[in-house]
């Protein structure tokens, strides 16, 4: 059945949206935004790596990402710069490093396209499988910081003073996104794994009225836009990442017009 | 004292410094089960930044805290909710810990905002978050009370009722309330302890004692000291006519 290079997208792409739509919502929730390109960014560097190491580039990515994240929080700590800039100085100079580090590695042909925009041809059964086992592993641990997590995100002191520990599970979360972004760069590209994450759970905010029902559509929107992502892709033969981008930027659209008939009905 | 297993939250000597800038210092008190005290000061007296000591909200403090219930309720004096999410009264009430169903129910009932249940929480009006925020903080049945002047922006006759409430789950509950307030006339009635600050405790006790201190004369004037006292004379039973206080 995975034989087919289509079936095989198409199920990695499932895998991926159940991932990102609960994961999404608190990306934009929490005004992570930034913060999810800046890993995504420094992705690269992790690919680079895991080709020269001969690594396997899930987990490579996964270990690059997580590091950023760590060095984020210690100059947010140590210097006076606003955050916004840290996340640039960040994003840019991991991407130039790994750019750099690419023209180095002469020896292996690199499908720079593929790495930035997603590759559907790319994705074999090993990255299905952790895709599958990677993203039933994230949602179980956010499921389990669910409640500290969002307490803090509505109010940090709240969750604190009832004893919730959101440091921890903000801690934790951080984790989780370099996590997504390590099982999801194949399929969607390094500069537009966040738009995957920031699209469905915007669509989702428009049409919801309470977090769970947030959570929920933006999982669908994520679903629906890799169906339609992935068939205009192998119709059109364009690029996976971007055919699935442009899908979920068809939902939003469509999910404003609720929001033009909800302002109606309460005029 | 320290044996005292009715002790909830312990301050020893607390202090906290924002860029050598000390917010608060050099406080001391204790909430035991079943009591109310009430932390009266200036604006900028360092109530709040006692009260977020209390509750290890601030962690690098001077001094010692020492807390032994983890069963929490907080109404903040500011909170700051972000409209990105979609969240209702009922989403609000359940934020840090799962409740029954009548329990929410009761809370809401209580604070009078039982019709909001289902209301998006950004279209309530400022008294009615209010209310809403006391019913969460209440509805865990917390063992420790912590209320940042719970009934700012309330309708007066509401304001009325909601300390009686107050009064009402400290008993009823017998948990501890550690009580921020502007409202010397509400809220002494019901006071077991007084702590009044003034970036340092300026003087403690009962509302009556409070009262007679000069220091407490000064920071609030003369006519509070008689409002406190008047309220003391209630709960003896000897007071007169009203206005005219006399002096034990």
């Amino acid at each position: 059945m995975f034989d087919d290079f289509f079936i095989r997208a198409l199920f990695a792409g499932i895998g991926i949206a159940f991932v990102t739509g609960p994961l999404g919502c608190f990306v934009v929730w929490r005004r992570l935004s930034y913060f999810g390109d800046t890993l995504a960014h420094s992705a690269l560097l992790g690919v680079t790596l895991a080709y020269t190491l001969e690594f396997n580039i899930a987990l490579s990515v996964f270990i690059i990402s997580s590091l950023i994240a760590l060095i984020l929080i210690q100059l947010q700590k140590k210097t006076n710069l606003p955050g916004d800039a840290l996340l640039g100085l960040l994003a840019h100079s991991s991407l130039a490093v790994g750019l750099v580090v690419i023209g180095f590695l002469t020896f292996i042909r690199f499908d720079i396209m593929g790495l930035l925009f997603g590759d559907i041809l790319a994705v074999t059964v090993d990255d299905l499988l952790i895709i599958w086992i990677g993203g039933a592993l994230i949602l179980l641990i956010l499921k389990l910081i669910w409640k500290p997590l969002f307490a803090s995100t509505v109010n940090y002191e709240l969750a604190e003073a009832e004893g919730l520990n959101p440091d921890r599970a903000k801690a934790i979360f951080t984790i989780l996104m370099a996590a997504i972004i390590a099982i999801s760069i194949k399929m969607v590209g390094l500069l537009l794994i966040t738009g995957m994450l920031i699209i469905p759970a915007a669509m989702a905010r428009n049409i919801s009225s309470s977090p769970q029902k947030m959570v929920l559509y933006s999982i669908i929107g994520g679903l629906l836009s890799v169906g339609l992502g992935l068939f205009s892709s192998l119709e059109f033969n364009t690029a996976s990442g971007p055919s699935i981008i442009a899908a979920s930027l068809l939902l939003f659209v469509l999910s404003l017009l609720n929001i033009k008939q909800s302002i109606k009905l309460k005029n | 004292m320290s044996t005292n297993q009715n002790i909830l939250v312990k301050l020893k000597e607390a202090g906290f410094r924002v860029n050598d800038k000390w917010l608060v210092k050099g406080v001391s008190l204790q909430v035991e089960k079943g009591k109310i005290v009430t932390l009266i000061g200036p604006n900028g007296s360092g109530k709040s930044t006692t009260a977020k000591i209390a509750l290890g909200i601030y962690k690098k403090i001077d001094g010692e805290v020492e807390k032994y219930t983890d069963k929490v309720g907080y109404v903040p004096q500011k909170i700051s909710i972000d409209w990105t999410l979609p969240l209702r009264v009922y989403d609000f009430m359940v934020l840090t810990e799962n409740l029954k169903e009548e329990d929410i129910n009761e809370a809401l009932s209580l604070t009078g905002v039982i019709h909001l249940k289902n209301k998006n929480l950004g279209d309530l009006s400022g008294g009615e978050f209010q209310r809403v925020l006391l019913a969460r903080a209440i509805s865990k049945k917390p063992e420790l009370l912590v209320l940042d002047e719970p009934v700012q922006g309330v309708d007066f006759t509401g304001e009325i009722a909601l300390y009686e409430l107050i009064k009402k789950i400290s008993d009823e509950l017998n948990c501890g309330i550690l009580l921020i307030s502007h409202d010397l006339h509400t809220v002494m009635s019901a006071t077991d302890h007084v702590v009044c600050l003034n970036g340092h405790v300026c003087c403690s006790g009962t509302p009556i004692d409070v009262a007679k201190n000069n220091e407490y004369k000064a920071l609030f004037g003369e006519q509070a000291s008689q409002i406190l006292s008047r309220y003391e004379h209630r709960h003896d039973h000897i007071h007169t006519s009203e206005g005219e206080i006399k002096k034990n």
